[in-house]
């Protein structure tokens, strides 16, 4: 992109000088030719080399995704804009209520209390539709959605977001009359196993033994009176602990009881973050043990079929 | 042991993150302990930080709407907390026009400081911020490390120039050495005299390393209402910085 970027790189001398611009693929030659007609009968010709590569293409539904969100891009970036910029991973969730919040995702393998970590909360009226599964959550890349942002404000345009459980690929969406964009995310799959730190027999093991003193907790009452100010007519739950499956859903089965057990096997230690990679069987490397193979393969090889 | 505290003020917030800011262009780890008064950013003087040490002192009065302190214990009104400030910085930084500023220190999975700020948003209610910023509580046994540091017994003392001015000179002046001779020379009234005619009882001198120097001045945000620069000849050079409510000591260390 670099150097078809580079023939367009000053806009406004472009804007008083270019009365036409001709794009040409010539596929014999490997090259695509970008020509500028400019005034005075002045013509530039850019060649950029070009190199066929295999077609890859996603298979994703909108359709099957059990969750939507759609809010315009400058609410969403102004989301962001509060997660320091090194920060890889978001998990975006959705609460009881409708409120939709985001939160930092700690790296496995970093200790919990260590990084500084930060929660946002929406209001529901803030977005254009919500249509979400109460409780719902998924952790994704936070520098591809800031990418994404950016351009998105550029065109002023709302984002959708489409998602299912965790695991399954996120979708954003860009609509408009000229163009759409979608870019395809994938998320993580047990989210709550990192966004929760390990219990306090091992928290204890990062810090120097707590002395005798008592740590006075009011995160209680102090959560449920940032809620009061926040949200009038809110039933007083603390946001946190809907990030942590802990709390007991009904619709989950298998992931949960895959948790649970991974918790019983090795007590005090956070459970293996499974990455599944649910696109390109080879391309995607996944983080720890993971069980690449057997996956389901939604892009078949175009080489096969030849 | 609790603390929570409230800025509601915007120029208020806006002082008390420049303050931060300063602090964590200086340290990358400090200890906040924190008085009914007075809140203190203590940088003390070991190998790992190049033998620098550091005493900022803010009123809380000065910054907080609200400030609620309980310390360790009933006769040990205090609380000492070990932190990164460029975390607390990151979280004011987007803070700007925020409605309201909490900070709370809990302990939920660990202790920590939690900053929440509440945000103007477009909807009927505000949009929530929080961030957690770990810290480590220190025991009161280990309080002794971070006393004040007494003024050291200065050969000479002088009134510093716009910091700007000093800034720009050192930043050159970094292209030629790695270390800095501060050499101050006084006058009979205390102020500084001009290089000739010197009297070499009157003078003080210490090297030191320039990119301390640099890491000083570059750091501060506001001009201080007064700037003092101490030193005791070939030991240290020992800079104290006064605004309003904010009075920053720092002492740099002469190289052998």
């Amino acid at each position: 992109m670099k150097s078809f970027l580079g023939v367009f790189r000053s806009l406004p001398t472009l804007d008083k000088s270019v009365e036409r611009c001709l794009v040409l693929l010539r596929p014999c030659a490997g090259c695509l030719v970008l020509q500028l007609h400019c005034k005075h009968g002045v013509t530039r010709t850019h060649q950029l080399a070009f190199q066929e590569c295999e077609r890859l293409q996603a298979i994703f539904d909108t359709q099957c995704c059990a969750s939507r969100l759609r809010a315009p891009a400058q609410v969403l970036a102004e989301a962001v804009v509060h997660f320091p910029q090194t920060l890889a991973e978001v998990t975006l969730g959705a609460a009881a209520g409708g409120r939709i919040g985001l939160r930092s995702h700690l790296e496995e393998g970093s200790e919990p209390g260590k990084a500084m970590v930060t929660e946002l909360w929406l209001a529901p009226d803030e977005f254009q539709e919500v249509a979400v599964v109460p409780g719902s959550c998924i952790t994704f890349c936070l520098k591809e959605f800031r990418g994404l942002l950016s351009f998105a404000e550029a065109s002023s345009l709302p984002l959708t977001i489409h998602y299912d459980d965790p695991g399954r690929p996120a979708i954003f969406t860009l609509d408009d009359s000229l163009m759409e964009a979608h870019l395809v995310l994938a998320t993580l799959l047990d989210p709550e196993s990192d966004s929760q730190p390990p219990p306090a027999t091992n928290g204890s093991v990062s810090h120097p033994p707590a002395p005798s003193d008592d740590f006075a907790d009011d995160l209680e009452s102090y959560m449920v009176a940032l809620e009061s100010s926040a949200c009038e007519g809110e039933a007083g739950e603390p946001p946190s602990p809907t990030f942590s499956l802990h709390t007991p859903r009904p619709a989950k089965s298998d992931p949960e009881e895959e948790e649970e057990e991974e918790y019983g096997a090795v007590p005090g230690t956070p459970p293996h973050k499974k990455f599944r990679s649910l696109f390109f069987g080879s391309v995607l490397t996944p983080r720890g043990p993971g069980p690449a193979p057997s996956q389901e393969v939604l892009a078949e090889d175009s080489d096969a079929e030849c | 042991m609790r603390f929570r505290a409230k800025i509601v003020d915007l120029a208020c917030l806006n002082h008390f993150s420049r303050v931060i800011n300063t602090i964590a262009k200086l340290a990358k780890s400090c200890t906040l302990r924190l008085t009914v008064s007075k809140l203190y950013f203590i940088l003390s003087d070991r190998v790992a930080n190049g033998g620098v040490s550091m005493w900022c002192e803010l009123c809380q009065g000065n910054f907080f709407d609200e400030y609620q302190m309980e310390g360790v214990a009933v006769d040990h009104n205090e609380i000492y907390l070990e932190l990164m400030p460029e975390n607390l910085s990151r979280a004011l930084k987007t803070a700007q026009s925020a409605k309201a500023v909490k900070i709370k220190l809990t302990n939920k999975h660990s202790p920590c400081l939690r900053v929440a700020v509440e945000l103007p948003s477009l909807s009927s209610s505000s949009r929530i911020v929080t961030h957690d910023i770990p810290v480590k509580v220190i025991p009161r046994r280990l309080w002794n490390d971070f006393r004040e540091p007494s003024v050291p017994d200065f050969d000479v003392s002088i009134y510093l120039p716009a910091l700007k001015t000093m800034k720009s000179i050192v930043e050159r002046m970094k292209n030629i050495s790695n270390c800095i001779c501060c050499v101050l020379s006084a006058s009979e009234d205390g102020c500084q005299s001009s290089a000739q005619g010197r009297d070499l009882q009157s003078m003080a001198e210490a090297r030191i390393d320039i990119k301390k120097l640099q890491q000083l001045l570059v750091g501060q945000q506001v001009n201080p209402t007064k700037a003092l620069c101490n030193i005791v000849s070939k030991r240290i050079v020992h800079f104290i910085l006064l605004h309003e409510d904010v009075s920053l000591q720092y002492f740099i260390p002469a190289l052998a």
